[in-house]
């Protein structure tokens, strides 16, 4: 067949996951450009006895909704004349400049216009707005939300979930349904579940807006975050709301007891077709602006729904984090974005979620899939269930606080159990249809909703139904835990209730820790360079690297040890005494390592060091040669090993073996490193390869030239795989060695061979 | 209200406890699990009071937040106004619905006379001047 005309490099590309991303020509005047569009307004402030006359461009009387609104409740005009005079590289410098303390810099934002301040922050590079984020984020210690969702909306599954988040620390969890009408049953799911192992993780019910408010006053929730702002006036009419009408639910909210913070992104307008040539930055800083007017206590933001779109143009994803930025400065908790999935290529998710991490975010996702991605009913997010454990492991990476611990597997399974025991509990107790055991313990063990034997959609349904139409509060569920016996969790859902009659949790970027509020108020972020700000504590840090199954060198002498007794059936070692150079130079020298057959067995590739040795000595004695094997023990090192063999070898010719498994054919007169032949990658090495090395060796022996043995690797990340135990065994190795120590000659023999 | 009330009486629960209490005068202390069991504990007394936002929005403008502290000044006169009555005028704020700034006005007076909710009530006629300016009170299919 003939090639096609093409590098095959770009049809082997073609089949990476990332070229199922689209991405999109910078086109400004179709809405498609990151940080700056000939249409947007240059910044600009007017103010005349009191009063703005001209904002961004704009005369009063052109003034739009938005306009009107940020002149009126955003701008403080006793700031507004000094903060717009400063040259925004000026400002830009201050955000990443460790002795401008963030106060200054939030009490100057009061005075910015949004084209102002998309202008500053423009001119800072992705690592300079990283490092903004984290020194004018509100609160000082980190957080994350979850999405606690499933394909069903099967409250066992729902209230397993939410108690799984739970546990791994999400400060708020966030969930919605396939089916609207599932509000209520979802609702009663989560906030059992949610009380199960500790308290105070916030709760929110993703709904219609009416629907939403009365869940959260029934009790079930806790706080809201789908009041959605926009940058153009018409896409806020399109979305049929309006800054006022926002406000007013805004209001609404807190005036329940509700935590409330705002939803805005890039892309938003784009997608309803109002965007007005104007670039994503722009528009969003008009909605930061505009939250800040309206006095909400923090927003969702960063792309949300519209990250897609952002990361498919040139500079998307640093726009997304110069929103953020922009949301921070002007003093708002900041739910990070980070949710919906923004490709399909694994390393552009790790890129995107890394400045987040090390900087810091009130909710670093918002949220973040707890539950596997085609559970998830708000689409998949940046990540999800199946990457937990890649989060938990980059935090520990990095040192860096993603507002996640891990948790053993015994105790998840313990928390789940809980959990679908206290809904079904509460379900019997409230008449609700009850779930039998069988269904309980599918879900227990499931990881997603595929694996599950629960409710069917019509059960859910009637759930829902009922709780809504007989008006089920949260008292009666805090009531039907305690009674049957869940008083732990009912304890907990009450507290969470308590938190609504202060209202503490009103305040910027406020969550709730170890039973207390912490937020911008009592916990501010006071980030003046190294060593203040948030550090992670001894006790956080080793919270941090107890991830699952880690190695140490007791659980490689443990495996040996494993190895030790079989090895002892098939081999025999027994030293003659010191070695001797060869008389016949019919003979290869095998040199093996100080442990080899004494404190390790097998090699990294899990071959018996017996097995090895017995194909090399065959291979050997196959050409008529005698393998003669020696141990040393002035070294471990595989070319000495190797070389010193070769020496003590008539022919000139010797093998190094260490016990993990990596070997050399060694020729007397060489330099140390400058070896015939050599297996470095011990973890893919079979028999065969040690037999044929063993074979060549003989060859060289008798003066042939043969083909090197090559080890075919699959480009596989040996050294992430192995080399802790590497490190490890090694030091098991070099343990042994003595300088000067003399090489013995070993007897060796194989007795169910012999036999 | 003219308590002193600054960052460092935050958080309020734990600061000020003396300060927080239910609209049926329950204090936190009050608010048990043998109580709700007892039905002495009802949803009611678990809902934030004005005097309680009142205190958040000093705190609010006492961290520099003033704008938030409006927010939820405004919250407080809406502690008392019915479920139903919020979701009317929420929906009257919608675009198109109010026909007229006369609608949005007489939401306003609803709100100021009958409510005592005066910061709500310049909010919603500062919307009806807007919505004038920029032609809302259009019909919408």
């Amino acid at each position: 067949m003939a090639s096609p005309n093409r590098w095959k490099r770009f049809a082997d590309w073609d089949e990476r996951p990332l070229r199922l991303d689209r991405f999109a020509v910078e086109d400004a005047a179709n809405g498609f450009a990151a940080f700056s569009s000939p249409a947007d307004p240059k910044p600009g402030l007017a103010i005349e006895g009191g009063r703005v006359v001209g904002m961004d461009g704009v005369p009063e009387a052109a003034f739009d909704m938005i306009d009107r609104f940020i002149a009126r409740h955003h701008l403080d005009l006793a700031v507004a004349p000094e903060a717009m005079a400063m040259p925004s590289a000026e400002l830009a410098r201050m955000l990443v400049d460790i002795n401008v303390p963030r106060a200054d810099l939030v009490r100057l934002a009061h005075g910015l216009t949004p084209a102002k301040l998309a202008e500053v922050v423009a001119q800072l590079s992705a690592i300079e707005i990283a490092f903004a984020y984290a020194k004018m984020r509100a609160r000082r210690t980190p957080g994350n939300q979850a999405h606690v969702t499933n394909a069903k909306d099967d409250p066992l599954q729902l209230a397993a979930d939410a108690a799984t988040a739970v546990a791994f620390g999400f400060d708020e969890i966030e969930t919605t349904m396939r089916v609207a009408r599932n509000a209520w049953s979802n609702a009663l799911a989560c906030a059992v579940g949610a009380a199960v192992g500790r308290w105070g993780t916030l709760f929110q019910c993703a709904s219609e807006e009416a629907e939403e408010l009365r869940i959260g006053m029934a009790g079930f929730t806790s706080y809201a975050e789908t009041v959605s702002v926009y940058g153009t006036e018409r896409a806020f009419i399109d979305g049929d709301d309006t800054p006022w009408s926002k406000a007013f639910l805004a209001a609404a909210y807190a005036s329940r007891g509700i935590k409330m913070r705002c939803t805005s992104g890039a892309g938003s307008e784009l997608l309803m077709g109002f965007h007005e040539s104007k670039s994503l930055l722009y528009l969003e800083a008009r909605c930061l602006c505009l939250q800040r007017a309206m006095g909400v206590q923090g927003t969702q933001n960063g792309g949300i729904d519209g990250a897609p779109l952002a990361a498919t143009m040139p500079g998307g994803i640093r726009e997304l984090m110069a929103e953020n930025l922009v949301a921070v400065w002007l003093d708002l908790e900041c739910a990070s974005g980070n949710d919906a999935r923004t490709t399909e290529s694994e390393i552009r998710v790790g890129a995107k979620i890394l400045p987040y991490l090390i900087a810091g975010s009130d909710l670093i996702c918002s949220g973040f899939g707890s539950i596997l991605k085609y559970d998830n009913s708000f689409n998949a997010s940046l990540l999800n269930g199946e990457e937990m454990e890649d989060f938990l492991v980059l935090q520990r990476d990095f040192e860096a606080d993603g507002g996640l611990t891990p948790v053993p597997e015994g105790r998840i399974l313990e928390l789940r159990r809980r959990a679908v025991d206290a809904i079904g509990a509460v379900m019997e107790e409230l008449g609700l249809p009850a779930p039998s055991a069988a269904m309980k313990e599918s879900v227990v063990f499931a990881s997603g909703s595929a694996e599950t034997r629960s409710y069917t959609p019509g059960q859910v349904g009637a759930i829902s139904g009922a709780v809504e139409a007989r008006g089920i509060s949260v008292l009666d569920v805090v009531a039907a835990l305690a009674r049957r016996g869940f008083r732990p969790e009912a304890e907990n859902l009450l507290s969470l209730l308590k938190l609504r009659l202060s209202g503490d949790y009103l305040q910027t970027a406020a969550v709730v820790r170890d039973g207390r509020v912490v937020s911008a108020v009592n916990d501010p972020n006071d980030y003046r360079g190294p060593g203040t700000g948030y550090r992670v504590s001894e006790a956080r840090r080793q919270e941090l690297y107890a991830i699952r199954d880690v190695l140490d060198r007791e659980e490689v002498l443990r495996a040996e040890a494993r190895s030790e007794k079989d090895e002892a059936r098939r081999i025999q070692y027994r030293t003659l005494g010191p070695a001797e150079p060869g008389g016949s130079p019919r003979e290869v020298v095998i040199g093996i390592s100080p442990a080899f057959g004494l404190k390790l067995f097998r090699t990294l590739a899990e071959h018996p060091l017996s097995a090895i040795l017995a194909a090399m000595t065959e291979a050997i004695a196959a050409r008529g040669l005698t393998a003669r094997i020696v141990r040393f023990r002035h070294t471990a090192d595989t070319s000495f090993l190797g070389l010193s063999a070769a020496r003590l070898s008539a022919s000139g010719i010797g093998i190094g073996l260490q016990a993990k498994g990596t070997a050399v054919i060694h020729q007397r007169d060489r330099l140390p490193h400058n070896n015939l032949e050599l297996f470095s990658n011990a973890p893919i090495t079979g028999l065969e390869h040690y037999r044929r090395m063993a074979a060549n060796a003989a060859a060289y022996a008798l003066g042939e030239m043969p083909e090197p043995v090559i080890v075919p690797t699959e480009g596989q990340a040996l050294g992430s795989r192995f080399h802790a135990r590497v490190a490890l065994i090694y030091a098991i190795e070099t343990g042994l060695t003595e300088d000067g120590a003399a090489p013995e000659e070993l007897a060796v023999r194989w007795p169910a061979r012999a036999a | 209200m003219s308590e002193r009330i600054g960052v460092a009486d935050y958080p309020l629960a734990e600061k000020r406890p003396e300060l927080v209490a239910g609209p049926r005068g329950k204090a936190l202390s009050e608010i048990t699990l043998e109580g709700v069991l007892q039905g002495e504990v009802a949803l009611e007394d678990l809902r934030i009071t004005p005097m309680a936002l009142r205190l958040q929005a000093k705190v609010s403008r006492a961290a520099g937040r003033p704008t938030l502290g409006e927010n939820l000044e405004r919250a407080a006169e809406l502690v008392g106004v019915p479920q139903a009555e919020i979701m009317r005028i929420y929906e009257l704020l919608r675009p198109g619905r109010a026909q007229s700034a006369e609608e949005l006005r007489a939401a306003a007076r609803t709100l100021r006379e009958e409510h005592g909710a005066a910061l709500m009530a310049a909010f919603v006629e500062e919307a009806a001047e807007a919505y004038e300016a920029r032609g809302l009170f259009r019909r919408r299919f």
